[in-house]
């Protein structure tokens, strides 16, 4: 990720990292969460899905910071992120 | 006069606080929504990269956040795509007819005042169709949530020109090109008292959860506009492209500027959006009026009506501070 100024607290602190979950039969493909991810931790998959359409993949797991906002965007509830509580373990 | 230039992809870390939990929290078998939808209807019948889900998704956050306790929200909407809403979300939820979700609402504010009510449905049934129920709701100051879906078009009858078209949109019934003067929304309810109004597009998804949360905790009549993607009727009849393509539009030429003049909140075809919270005033609502001119008028006779009965109380009137 490109910081405009590095945080003061940069040192300290570090993102959180989420799992994120994708029902791929349940998406109709429109992106939003692959446009808006803003670590670009998703793709859009090769393969169809029955509906016809190409859901996400998660390309780069380890990327996720668990913003949820692909969450959020995703019209048909099809993707969302739960918080790696071993990763929160590991950084305390 | 901008310094950077933000990619479409950098949008999402100005949009949230990762700090702040959107709604619970799911597992990896259990998306977190599923508990506030009726998942026997998925998947709902919304085209793809509309932003009605999108909408959707904001008002169960907006619902979770609010602390309102779930069997004290109900949700009613009018018909047509927006109108769906409330069929496929899990409270106690209301369809109604074409243009009538707000005096349905208004009789379910009024015979339970306990209730928080808030109405989803689209810019035709609530600003057509609907449009004399939503000034007198305003007028009133009726305590209720109302956010209106606006996808410039009624999208379920295959996108005839609506009152909030713009002028030179495409449209089935406008094969020319629109040419009426549409409304502009917000000044429309600010003008009849509204005392909370807020625009927003699908975009704005965290700015709209807190506005609907902001407006479900506020008393007195709030309004919100979303401006959503249609894909599948409007932006095919103006060439504007995908759900996404839209998006990517109103990210590009939303401009927020909260506390401004609802005046100047006209949208014109393909140009810039204001967005923002407008209006956020604290009036009497239509309930506290009655309450003060029957207490003026009877003195001591009069008996504030608080709600149907308690069954589990003995003495009937128990909530009696619920209306606050
Ligand atoms: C009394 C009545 N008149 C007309 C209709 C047909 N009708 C159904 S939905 C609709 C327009 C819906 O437009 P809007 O509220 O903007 O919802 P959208 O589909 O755009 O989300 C109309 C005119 C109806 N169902 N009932
Ligand atoms: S939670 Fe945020 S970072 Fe993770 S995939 Fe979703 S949008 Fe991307
Ligand atoms: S936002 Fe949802 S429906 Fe759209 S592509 Fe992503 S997972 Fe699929
Ligand atoms: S017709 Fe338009 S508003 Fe209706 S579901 Fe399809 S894209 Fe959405
Ligand atoms: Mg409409």
């Amino acid at each position: 990720m490109k910081y405009w100024r590095k945080p003061l607290d940069a040192e300290r602190k570090r993102a959180p990292h989420g799992n994120v979950h994708v029902i791929f039969e349940r998406c109709k493909g429109c992106g939003f969460c692959i446009a808006y991810c803003p670590r670009q931790v998703l793709e859009v998959s090769d393969e169809f899905n029955r509906k016809g359409y190409h859901p996400p993949v998660v390309a780069h797991p380890e990327q996720c910071v668990n913003c949820r906002l692909c969450e959020a965007l995703c019209p048909e509830f099809a993707i969302w992120n739960t918080l790696d509580e071993q990763e929160v373990e590991a950084t305390k | 006069m901008q310094e950077f230039e933000l990619r479409a992809s950098d949008f999402g870390l100005v949009l949230m606080n990762p700090n702040q939990l959107i709604v619970g929290r799911g597992t990896a078998e259990h998306h977190p929504m599923e508990d506030f939808l009726r998942m026997d209807r998925m998947p709902h019948i919304w085209c793809s990269t509309c932003g009605l889900g999108t909408c959707l998704t904001a008002f169960i956050a907006a619902v979770e956040e609010s602390t309102i306790p779930r069997e004290d929200i109900v949700v009613v909407s009018g018909i047509g795509c927006t109108g769906r809403a409330a069929g496929y979300l899990k409270f106690d939820s209301f369809h109604t007819t074409h243009g009538r979700a707000i005096p349905y609402a208004t009789g379910l504010k009024v015979a339970n005042p306990r209730l928080k009510v808030c109405l989803i449905s689209g810019d035709g049934d609530l600003v057509s169709i609907g449009g004399n129920h939503l000034i007198h709701a305003a007028r009133r100051n009726m305590d209720m949530t109302v956010i209106c879906v606006n996808n410039f078009n009624y999208a379920m009858t295959g996108g005839q020109a609506a009152p909030s078209t713009p002028q030179g949109a495409f449209a089935t019934t406008t094969p020319y090109g629109a040419f009426e003067r549409p409304f502009n929304i917000p000044f429309l309810v600010d003008s009849c008292g509204a005392t909370y109004v807020a625009r927003w597009t699908a975009l704005h998804v965290r700015q709209l959860t807190i506005s609907i949360k902001e407006a479900m905790l506020h008393r007195g009549f709030s309004f919100i506009e979303v401006i959503s993607p249609c894909p599948t009727v409007y932006a095919r009849r103006n060439r504007l492209g995908s759900g996404l393509d839209l998006m990517k539009f109103y990210h590009d030429h939303s401009i927020t500027k909260n506390f401004a003049s609802t005046r100047e909140c006209d949208i014109k075809f393909q140009q810039d959006i204001i967005v923002g919270k407008f209006v956020q005033k604290d009036e009497p609502t239509y309930l506290d009026a009655m309450d003060a001119q029957m207490k003026k008028t009877l003195g001591a006779k009069f008996v504030p009506y608080v709600g149907p009965m308690d069954p589990g109380a003995d003495s009937g009137r128990t909530k009696s501070d619920a209306r606050t």
